[in-house]
């Protein structure tokens, strides 16, 4: 069976687009060829930065023939008829069709078309250059004399030529040709730029391997990341070190050479005053080298590792000794931001306003960072107002949420005001994933409290579902605060996410609040803090946007009691457009646009739950009818818990079972006597009379188990709601074993169904069984 | 002269090395620019169907890049060889290698590396893409395929390399500090360094552009730049907007605009909003300026 190889040789391919480029030319080549019938065997694709190949072997050397029948007018039929027939099928005459007889309808005219199977290797030649002209590149570019029209053929870089051959083991493969925008196709590549630049003529994918590889390079980028990685170990292992582990910039490096040479330089120890992180950043983002650690104390030494694409004529010196110059450069410019950023900033008489307003300490270079933010009027979002408008905020709301979680209300407050206040640092300008690290550090050496300090760098997170989770009180105060403040703000203007789209990334602000709430039992009363911190929000921007009607600095009770007709001018019109024609008070309408938001709530915990390989069902049922009014997101995953470990048991399970047939033995009864029709409680004295022994013991068992389970409930204490409920699991299943529900007697049977009934309340007490699946 | 020896040597190199393949060598353009990318030989010539080959020196101001001349590596008044090539040629990464090896790079011993750099500049509405090319992990030059230039689509794509000539020169010398360059090739009293030449320049303009520049003033000329841009603009319309007459004397107004606004940026009086609404001013400009030449003769109007 013949196999295809296909080269698109280019100009240099930007790294991060490769291997997503060369799984596009895979999927888009063999799925055309599926598409004709032309199945294959497997196929392979590779990138480097100058080439994208695939090798599909195993197709046919033609695909199946096609017979097709065509039915025509009866014999006789008006000539329109026939000649829209011999049309529709392709035929010169009648002469070329057949007659078929039916006993019932008479002759007719059959047109009996056979397509022959189309060679694969002309199928091919259609097939890549669609493939090609329509490439799906992130970002693509014109070139040449070409671009002069207007459509001419657009690639990630300049194309230079295309290398595509077909044909089995056995024999010499064709070039497959065809013509892309004045590429002619054919068997030749080229090798490395510098080592091996000259046309290599190919046969098949072996041969095309082979050859690449004595003109240096490697087709494959798995084999590049793995050379790369080995040789830098080996290297880090012989200088006593450890490689700091990247694999990002693993990936990124592999596709920035055809052939890695590894190699290792160095650089001033004084530099090592930097932070670690800071070395690490610069020297990743701006020299894509990596760093080494020492093992014994796990701080960064005095090298790197940078990846040459050449077999240097001397060894790699002068390659080296470039790479340290920038490093060392580069380091400069590290250590200038961090001296910068540790002194104060000039012009701080204009920032005594911001210092004011924000109760900042103008003597710390931290303090000034802050009041600079607030100064230049920094625009977190055009609705939400200013970075310094949100950090009064978050201090407000750190310091109200500290009591909560056992924090110090002050140093919450202060974290809160220093959270943000690396982000006009230079350090963090030039390398903004430093952005909360750096805050610490600067914290730190200012004198700050350590919990404040780590809070500083802790409150952004949990940055996702596996990411730590801060435990230090105020750091989860700040951290709570930041993210509420988001999602409360986003949900005030309206802007949720929608489908895969979340460009605030809110699902991950939720996630991370649930998280911290879980992780370190926070019971947060989160409607009465979002109503709160809406309202602020409302002022805040009413205020800073001196709209008439609230200006000045409206009182916060005013305006939550004010209607919200009041307030529909200008910008804060947005907030209460689906309530402009109510009545309802600026609290009442915050209050309902928030219910969304808890919806929002509950939904990021159940995808948690279910991403924890969790039963997230038993969140609706936990949340019951009365999903609203449950706010609590702690208690409600400890509901959760209790409610999953009770039906992991066989009381559980049992119960459960008993619940379902008690539910749908009432729900068929009470669509015959009508919904509520067995709400009163069961006759006690006609069971004592009439009813059977089992009837009474679950009477009694209710009677028993059900003020238990609800004092339980009340008091928070869910495994003895479990347990109270596990009691009537023996009367329940002895009552649906013995007794008769649908009794002829009317009233017995009125009498059962209101017992069932009560056993549907009493479990509704810990969860809405129904919502349970299975 | 020892393109290894001299900063002059470099630039006299490069510049007969472009000379040799037909390109219109140039003399900087006489207004303070970001980039060499601002001179019309590129932002104009680029646009419009005229083949067009030209190489330049061009001294570029980056008021905000100002160290006072204490980092080695910082500048806020450096040089730019500029070279642009429309339509590009097939050969143009091979033609830039060469011109390497013209400086003295021998190709066997650096690693030379074309890393992805996506070209855009807000202010003159262009974009391209290209890459950074690196000499032994140093960002030595730039390399751009022009798809956009004032808003306009580029037909044909001009192909544009930018030599940043202080980084070549201190690699090609070996030099760790650029002040140390040597910039005439001569040794001992005769001896004329980088330093020699410029160090009170970074000292004096650095003390300008981050402390004394009169940015009330600075305000002013922003807003007269910008009115007398478009005046020009105006002015410059004939046959009832079909061609137009003023397109060069307009777009040097429009590059004063941009020059103000950087040393704005370097005071430090420009908040981040305000800084986005000037931009646009600007970009507005240079849209404007890109749309008149296009109905020049330069710009391939008949």
């Amino acid at each position: 069976m013949p196999d295809l190889l296909l080269e698109l040789f280019s100009e240099e391919i930007p790294a991060r687009m490769q291997r997503k480029a060369a799984e596009d030319l895979k999927k888009l080549v063999t799925d055309a060829l599926v598409e004709r019938g032309l199945v294959y065997e497997g196929a392979k694709a590779f990138a480097t930065p100058r080439r994208l190949a695939l090798t599909v072997a195993g197709l046919p050397v033609r695909g199946r023939d096609v017979r097709e029948e065509r039915k025509g007018p009866r014999v006789g039929a008006p000539d329109a008829a026939v000649q829209g027939f011999l049309k529709a099928a392709g035929l010169a005459s009648l002469g070329e069709a057949t007659i078929v007889s039916d006993p019932k309808k008479g002759d007719s005219y059959v047109a009996i078309i056979e397509k022959p199977g189309q060679e694969t290797i002309a199928a091919i030649a259609e097939i890549v250059p669609a493939v090609i002209r329509a490439f799906p590149w992130p970002k693509s570019m014109r070139w040449g004399k070409a671009s002069a029209a207007g459509a001419s053929l657009r690639w990630v870089r300049p194309l230079h030529s295309i290398l595509c051959t077909f044909g089995a083991e056995t024999e010499d493969p064709e070039i497959v040709a065809f013509e892309v925008d004045g590429i002619t196709s054919g068997n030749t590549t080229y090798g490395h730029r510098f080592h091996a630049p000259g046309p290599i003529t190919v046969r098949r994918f072996d041969d095309y391997v082979a050859s690449l590889e004595r003109a240096r390079v490697v087709l494959d980028a798995d084999r590049r990341k793995e050379i790369i990685a080995t040789d830098a170990r080996n290297l880090a292992f012989a200088a006593g070190l450890e490689l700091v582990e990247d694999e990002g910039l693993l990936e990124e490096v592999a596709g920035l050479v055809e052939w890695p040479v590894v190699l290792m330089g160095s650089f001033e120890e004084r530099f090592l005053d930097i932070p670690g992180e800071a070395i690490r950043a610069t020297i990743r983002a701006n020299q894509k080298c990596f760093v080494l650690r020492d093992p014994a104390t796990g701080e960064l030494a005095n090298r790197f590792i940078p990846v040459s694409n050449l077999v240097a004529s001397d060894g790699g010196q002068a390659i080296t000794a470039g790479n340290g110059r920038v490093v060392r450069a580069r380091l400069s410019d590290a250590a200038y931001f961090w001296a910068t950023d540790r002194g104060p900033l000039p012009d701080l008489d204009t920032l005594k306003a911001s210092a004011e307003k924000l109760d900042l300490q103008l003597d710390k270079p931290l303090d000034q960072r802050m009041a600079k933010l607030d100064k230049l009027g920094v625009v977190f979002h055009a609705k939400l107002g200013t970075q310094g408008e949100r950090v009064q905020r978050i201090a407000a709301l750190a310091r109200e949420l500290a009591p909560i979680v056992g924090a110090d209300p002050k140093q919450a407050e202060r974290a809160a005001k220093l959270a943000k206040a690396d982000l006009p640092t230079e350090m963090v300008g030039e390398f903004p994933e430093l952005q909360g690290l750096m805050g610490r550090k600067y914290a730190e050496l200012q004198g700050e409290d350590a919990s404040v300090a780590a809070a500083i760098e802790e409150h952004y997170k949990p940055l996702g579902p596996s990411d730590r989770v801060p435990a230090d009180p105020v750091s989860v105060a700040v951290a709570l605060a930041d993210k509420l403040d988001t999602l409360v703000g986003f949900w005030a203007i309206d802007e949720k996410p929608t489908g895969s789209k979340d460009p605030y990334a809110l699902r991950r602000a939720a996630l991370g609040v649930i998280r911290l709430v879980v992780e370190n039992g926070v019971r947060l009363p989160f409607m009465k803090l979002a109503v709160q911190l809406q309202i602020r929000i409302i002022r805040q921007l009413a205020d800073s946007h001196r709209r008439t009607l609230m200006a000045p600095l409206i009182a916060y009770d005013e305006i939550a009691e004010m209607p919200v007709t009041e307030i529909r001018d200008g910008s804060l019109n947005f907030i209460f457009r689906r309530l402009e024609k109510t009545n309802a008070s600026v609290a009442e309408a915050v209050y309902e646009g928030l219910q969304d938001l808890l919806s929002f709530f509950h939904d990021r915990l159940k995808v948690m739950l279910r991403d924890q390989g969790a039963r997230h069902d038993l969140v609706d049922a936990v949340l019951g009818e009365g999903a609203s009014g449950n706010d609590d997101l702690l208690l409600i995953t400890r509901r959760v818990a209790a409610l999953g470990r009770f039906l992991e048991t066989e009381d559980g399970k049992s119960l459960l079972a008993g619940y379902k047939r008690a539910a749908n033995i009432l729900k068929a009864e009470e669509k015959k006597d009508g919904e509520g029709a067995f709400a009163a409680a069961a006759d006690l004295q006609l069971i004592a009379a009439a009813g059977l022994i089992e009837e009474k013991a679950l009477a009694v068992a209710l009677a028993q188990a059900t003020p238990k389970a609800e004092a339980a409930i009340a008091a928070e204490d869910y495994e003895g709601a479990m347990a109270a409920l596990a009691e009537l699991r023996p009367a329940v299943d002895a009552f649906f074993d013995k007794v008769t529900v649908n009794d002829p007697d009317p009233a017995l049977r009125a009498n059962r169904l209101k017992l069932l009934n009560q056993l549907r309340e009493a479990t509704r007490a810990v969860a809405d069984f129904g919502r349970i699946a299975g | 002269m020892n393109p290894t020896r001299s900063f002059q040597g470099l630039l006299l190199t490069l510049q007969r090395f472009w000379a040799e393949r037909g390109c219109v060598i140039l003399q900087p353009y006489d207004m303070e620019v970001g980039a060499g990318t601002f001179h019309p030989a590129t932002t104009l010539r680029a646009l419009g169907p005229r083949p067009w080959n030209a190489a330049y020196v061009q001294p570029s101001r980056r008021p905000k890049d100002g160290r006072y001349g204490e980092n080695p590596n910082r500048l806020q008044h450096y040089y730019q060889f500029q070279v642009i090539l429309k339509p590009s040629p097939p050969d143009l990464q091979q033609l830039y290698l060469d011109s390497l090896k013209a400086i003295g790079v021998d190709l066997a011993l650096h690693d030379v590396r074309f890393v992805e750099d996506d070209w855009e500049s807000p202010t003159l509405g262009a974009w391209g893409l290209g890459w950074e090319c690196w000499c032994d992990g140093m960002e030595v030059s730039q390399f751009t395929y022009f798809q956009q230039v004032a808003g306009v689509e580029c037909a044909p794509v001009a192909g544009e390399l930018t030599y940043g000539l202080e980084r070549l020169a201190m690699y090609v010398q070996g030099v760790e500090n650029v002040y140390d360059l040597n910039f005439n090739g001569l040794e001992g009293e005769d001896r004329v360094s980088y330093g020699d030449v410029f160090l009170q320049a970074e000292q004096e303009f650095s003390r300008h552009n981050f402390e004394h520049a009169n940015t009330e003033m600075l305000f002013r000329h922003f807003a007269d730049a910008e009115a007398e841009c478009k005046a020009l603009l105006a002015a410059g319309e004939a046959d009832g907007g079909a061609r137009h007459q003023l397109a060069l004397p307009a777009y040097d107004q429009c590059i004063k605009a941009s020059h103000v606004f950087n040393l704005l940026d370097a005071r430090g009086v420009i908040s981040v909003t305000e800084r986005q609404s000037y931009i646009l001013r600007v970009r507005e400009l240079a849209k404007a300026c890109g749309a008149a030449w296009l109905k020049t003769a330069g710009g391939g109007a008949n």
